[in-house]
């Protein structure tokens, strides 16, 4: 198929095409998509390359709009985008984060290798599906007062949820963050958002988020897999993701009107209004960035409760403690949110606000920011796939400060619409298929709900993963495919 | 008689929601962002809920609306079917919304909208009204 990108796009090198900054007025730098001759020819058809030269409008934004392989139309921004803009005279823009604030993905390693769960499969399955709220309209476990309570997870996130004996501390350091990034102000965060989080607190939320119970079955560096405490193919370990549910999604809407009337008064003009955007030293900028910080919290509570059931639901099955069953935090990442970080800029140590919308932040060995255990081998960047195919875990490479402000990929991407994955599997029975793969689908949503999410909906992440794996963003360490899921 | 139909996002979803008059399109676009979320065959009229949205324009008051809906379904619990638009300018909405609580065993679930965006967002009159939303899901 043409597109009238093919005129456009500029061809870098293997890995990476530039829309250049003359193709359209107001582009203060110019994009730079990372993707193969492969991939490009799939994005080219999607609307995503104009939100890219969009974004290239922000007042403040450095080096390029940039984007990851799995790059796909997103409103505003395209999922998939990364943008960093000056702390001195840049903007900060809501629709940079998205409405799932913090949607980020937790993995955890255990000792047990697929011959022990493959015969106990459908009871951890059920299990799983049992004790952790999953699905649209769901209620936590756990009730928290939407004021004081809520308080304590907006400022202290993950250790608040440790704190309440949901988890272990040892998960902590293990977090981007610790599971708790500083500077969040509750009073921030509007009344109408702890209405809408309180319950939701401790629950997967539906649409694309998941659990998985997976099985290494590939590994491409296994030192740093030893690092990672992934030893041989054959070895369970679980992907969770899910985000900052209702809370964050309202500080978002509440955030863009607060900060599109600021920007029309600063004079920020810009070519989509789901882009709005405050300088970031303004009052506006600064409201938005503390109460941004505190859905971040929430989120690292909520994937911290929902990692706690899951290990109980392990103990419940194979009757053994989690520690004895080596269930210990692989990493946990964000894969939606503004972060304040110093980069090199034109040679010189710059601070800026790096917005990754649909993208994992990829530091290598030696940051500052690694905890102790992963100094030397550098942070794990957890890149989950589709449900019948399989995930990745990689490493952030030296490549990528250079590349991308320290950014990759974030998964697959999606491939079709909703309702075209629906229409192009009507009358199949997907769970069927994929449990005569070996995989265990446990949906609320239905038929619908699976069929949206169905491995055919996504690009095959290896493709996502090989470009950031060549262009130096991230290097490969294992591959895991799943055994079992539950969704929405 | 106003009518609603689903435009195709690569990520999420939009709807195309047409009325005779402008609050008939918003009704329609209430009733497209539930029928998403709720096979609503099977929720009944038990209940009604009170709605208020106002915004400095047209546009944003539609997704204003819509938002105000999306938090009767998380925060009260509330599936809604039937949207009677009692009062309605160009910046302000109130309208009695019929429904009853969501229950989880007796109906049947799509996916919930975590938003309403501004993206693409487009109200046009032509005769009649139509109006074009963007939601993330």
């Amino acid at each position: 198929m043409t597109s009238k990108w093919d005129k456009v796009l500029r061809q870098v090198d293997d890995y990476r095409w530039e829309v250049p900054q003359d193709y359209k007025d107001g582009m203060r730098v110019p994009g730079l998509i990372y993707a193969d001759d492969l991939l490009i020819s799939s994005i080219i058809n999607d609307q995503a390359l104009e939100q890219v030269a969009n974004v290239a409008f922000l007042p403040g934004i450095v080096y390029a709009s940039m984007a990851m392989p799995d790059i796909h139309w997103g409103y505003g921004f395209p999922v998939g985008g990364v943008a960093a803009t000056k702390v001195d005279g840049g903007v900060i823009s809501p629709g940079g984060v998205g409405f799932d604030i913090n949607c980020g993905i937790r993995m955890l390693r255990t000792d047990l290798t697929e011959a022990e769960v493959r015969p106990r499969l459908d009871d951890l399955m059920d299990a799983l599906f049992r004790n952790i709220p999953t699905g649209m309209g769901s209620r936590g476990k756990i009730r928290i007062n939407p004021q004081q309570e809520m308080d304590q997870v907006l400022t202290r996130g993950a250790a608040w949820a440790v704190e309440q004996g949901l988890g272990d501390p040892e998960d902590l350091p293990v977090t981007e963050e610790s599971g708790c990034i500083t500077d969040a102000k509750p009073s921030a965060v509007s009344s109408r958002a702890r209405q809408r989080g309180a319950p939701q607190i401790g629950t997967l939320g539906s649409g694309n988020h998941f659990l998985e119970v997976q099985v290494v079955d590939e590994i491409y560096e296994p030192q740093v897999a030893q690092s990672f405490g992934i030893t041989a193919p054959g070895q369970i370990t679980i992907m969770i993701h899910c985000g900052s549910r209702g809370l964050g999604h309202q500080v978002c809407s509440d955030y863009i009107k607060v900060v599109e009337s600021a920007g029309q008064r600063y004079g920020i003009e810009l070519p989509d209004r789901q882009l709005a955007a405050a300088p970031i030293e303004s009052p506006e900028g600064q409201e938005y960035l503390a109460a941004m910080r505190c859905a971040a919290n929430f989120a690292w509570a909520n994937r911290q409760c929902i990692a706690h059931w899951t290990r109980e639901s392990f103990q419940q099955v194979f009757q053994r403690d989690p520690k004895d069953l080596g269930m210990r935090q692989v990493y946990d990442v964000a894969h939606n949110i503004a972060k304040i970080e110093t980069h090199q800029v034109e040679g010189k140590a710059t601070r800026l606000c790096v917005h990754r919308k649909g993208a994992t932040r990829a530091f290598p060995a030696h940051s500052p920011d690694l905890p102790e255990k992963y100094r030397e081998v550098g942070q794990p960047v957890l890149i989950p796939g589709d449900m019948g195919r399989y995930s990745f875990l990689a490493v952030g490479s030296e490549g990528a400060m250079e590349g991308s402000f320290g950014s990759s990929c974030h998964g697959a991407g999606r491939l079709q619409s909703r309702g075209a994955a629906k229409r192009a599997l009507k009358g199949r029975d997907i769970q069927g298929e994929l449990r005569e793969q070996g995989i265990v689908v446990k949906a609320h949503g239905g038929w619908a709900s699976v069929a949206e999410e169905a491995p055919s909906a996504y690009k095959d992440v290896s493709q996502v993963v090989e470009v950031c794996h060549g262009a130096n963003l991230v290097k490969k360490v294992a591959r895991v495919r799943p055994m079992g899921v539950i969704k929405g | 008689m106003g009518s609603f139909r689903f435009i195709e996002h690569t990520a999420d979803m939009g709807i195309l929601a047409r009325g005779e008059t402008l609050a008939e399109a918003f009704a329609q676009a209430a009733l497209g962002l539930f029928s998403s979320m709720i096979d609503l065959g099977q929720v009944r009229e038990l209940r009604t809920h009170l709605v208020e949205a106002e915004a400095p324009n047209v546009e944003s008051l539609l997704v204003a609306w819509l938002n105000e809906l999306i938090f009767a379904f998380d925060v009260e619990g509330l599936a809604l079917r039937r949207f009677d638009i009692k009062e309605m300018t160009s910046t302000n909405i109130k309208a009695l919304c019929s429904g009853e609580g969501f229950d989880e065993a007796r109906h049947r679930v799509g996916t919930a909208v975590k938003a309403v965006t501004y993206h693409g967002l487009e109200i046009k009159t032509n005769g009649g009204w139509q109006a074009r939303v963007f939601l993330d899901i």
